[in-house]
């Protein structure tokens, strides 16, 4: 099982849920469907600005930045963790 | 000391503008962007005068108005703040400026200029009554941290690159914090401190507590203009690494103006950043809106080694609409200012002072610093924690005989 995890911050996107698993393969813009599909019209208009993911939203996979990976198309498949987290770094 | 209640209504998201009670809060819950505090100016402006400010003890408290916490009781803080404005006529003559400063937070209670926001941070975490503290740290945030939480006698956690130099973060450890080394970048630590944060509730100074943090740096700002007679200087260069100083610096600089205590602040804000972890500068070499993250920093200048800048892109806006510039020296260029620095002003600074110093003179030879300015540099903290990175050829220290002739040979007077 995939498991998803959202910051503390990001928890008014998806009616207060920091975890979840899900029984996942694809990747990461099939991921935010799904997430889409499970949270509704909220996580829609707080994740997404014009359909593109927010650009201070970062999201790893297994520890990864995306963006480091294949971007959007990181496939995420069996004991994948996947992290939500605000662009919030450095002093 | 000031006896006064915090002016701060309110947080604001600088991305959106959507507004939230003052509390504990990361980023914005509609968009994610970066949070502000906003202060009631009409009601500073009435209060905080030139007159009064005259009357006030010599360190950031002293903006209280302008601070987003109560003054804490006496003993509870490391006072930081209100550091030297050295004018430093040495390395003006050297090269041919007019005029030179170096805004010298070496002098702080930790050597650096993060004794501000940690103060800050660790003072509002008490008011919230959060029962212990941290950061996440390429080692200045970290001592300043501990330092500030030994003070208050709050429990500290820090956690740092697993490769940090023992040099730079063996005082955090002194200060009775406990350490965490993740295995990794700055990145990957900032990354779990995320998550301790949300796990324990504690009060992540950079993270869930950073809106109020980063107001402790503007306080740089304020003190320049008071410094230098309620002027502005017309340029000022300042390090880079998450951009989170340089747009700090930029709001002391226009609350200053906003509330009629200085006239005029026409100074151009410019950033520099090694070339081993150059995301801003890139961005605006390349006269992009984003910022592309550096996966491994590869630097001397450690605390500047942040690939995935928070306030990048707010650092970008801010240099732009003030004129000024972001450039990436590189290491030995770091090197060569640093030492530059030391030998004709006597501030060993840390590699992100050395890094100020070579755009300094990058700019100066390239005509888009006027040789007729007069320029701040902003050096952030003492290179005394980065002995490890100035140790080469021309540091080695001759070993000779215990006699006058042999001290005579070495020095090549005989």
């Amino acid at each position: 099982m995939v498991k998803v995890v959202f910051a503390a911050a990001l928890m008014a996107a998806t009616g207060g849920e920091r975890e979840l698993k899900l029984d996942f393969s694809g990747d990461i813009d099939a991921l935010l469907g799904a997430l889409r599909n499970r949270y509704g019209e909220t996580f829609e208009q707080r994740f997404f600005e014009k359909g593109v993911l927010r650009k201070y939203l970062n999201v790893y996979v297994n520890g990864k930045d995306v963006r480091f990976m294949q971007g959007h198309g990181t496939m995420v498949y069996g004991d994948c963790e996947v992290l939500f987290l605000p662009a919030v770094s450095g002093g | 000391m000031p006896n006064l209640s915090p002016a701060s209504t309110v947080l604001r998201c600088k991305e959106c503008g959507a507004e939230y009670p003052a509390a504990i809060r990361t980023a914005c819950e509609r968009c994610f962007g970066p949070l502000e505090v906003v202060y009631d100016l009409d009601a500073v402006r009435e209060t905080l005068t030139k007159e009064l400010l005259g009357k006030r003890a010599w360190d950031f408290w002293r903006y209280a108005e302008l601070l987003p916490v109560g003054v804490p009781r006496e003993g509870m803080d490391l006072k930081p703040g209100f550091t030297p404005l050295r004018r430093c006529k040495n390395l003006g003559s050297k090269l041919g400026l007019r005029e030179v400063f170096a805004k010298d937070e070496t002098v702080n209670p930790t050597y650096s200029f993060k004794d501000r926001p940690a103060a800050i941070g660790v003072i509002k975490s008490s008011e919230w009554g959060l029962s212990a503290v941290g950061c996440a740290s390429t080692g200045n945030l970290a001592n300043a941290t501990a330092a500030a939480a030994a003070k208050a006698s709050m429990p500290c956690y820090v956690f740092v690159p697993a490769n940090l130099p023992e040099a730079k973060i063996l005082p955090t450890v002194a200060y009775g914090a406990r350490v965490i080394g993740i295995e990794g970048s700055y990145d990957d630590a900032n990354r779990v401190a995320n998550l301790v944060a949300d796990k324990f509730g504690w009060g992540l100074l950079n993270i869930n507590v950073r809106p109020y943090y980063v107001e402790g740096s503007k306080s740089i700002g304020f003190e320049i203009l008071e410094q230098l007679g309620w002027k502005a200087p017309v340029a000022v260069i300042i390090p880079l690494g998450s951009g989170a100083l340089l747009s700090a610096v930029h709001k002391g600089l226009t609350e200053f103006k906003s509330l009629d205590l200085v006239h005029d602040v026409g100074t151009r804000i410019s950033g520099s950043q090694p070339a081993g972890c150059s995301p801003i500068a890139s961005a605006y070499s390349a006269g992009s809106q984003e910022i592309a993250p550096v996966e491994k920093p590869e630097t001397i200048a450690e605390s500047l080694a942040i690939g995935d800048p928070a306030s990048g892109i707010e650092a970008l806006r801010i240099i732009r609409h003030t004129r000024g510039f972001a450039d990436a020296p590189t290491d030995q260029e770091i090197l060569d200012g640093q030492r530059l620095l030391a030998k004709t002003e006597g501030i060993f600074a840390e590699p992100a002072g050395g890094t100020v110093v070579a755009s300094l003179l990058r700019k100066l030879e390239s005509g888009e610093l006027d040789r007729n300015d007069s320029v701040v540099l902003l050096i952030t903290g003492s290179g005394l924690k980065t002995v490890n990175t100035f140790i080469s050829g021309d540091t080695k220290i001759p070993k000779v005989p215990s006699t006058l002739s042999a001290v005579e040979k070495v020095l090549g007077v005989v």
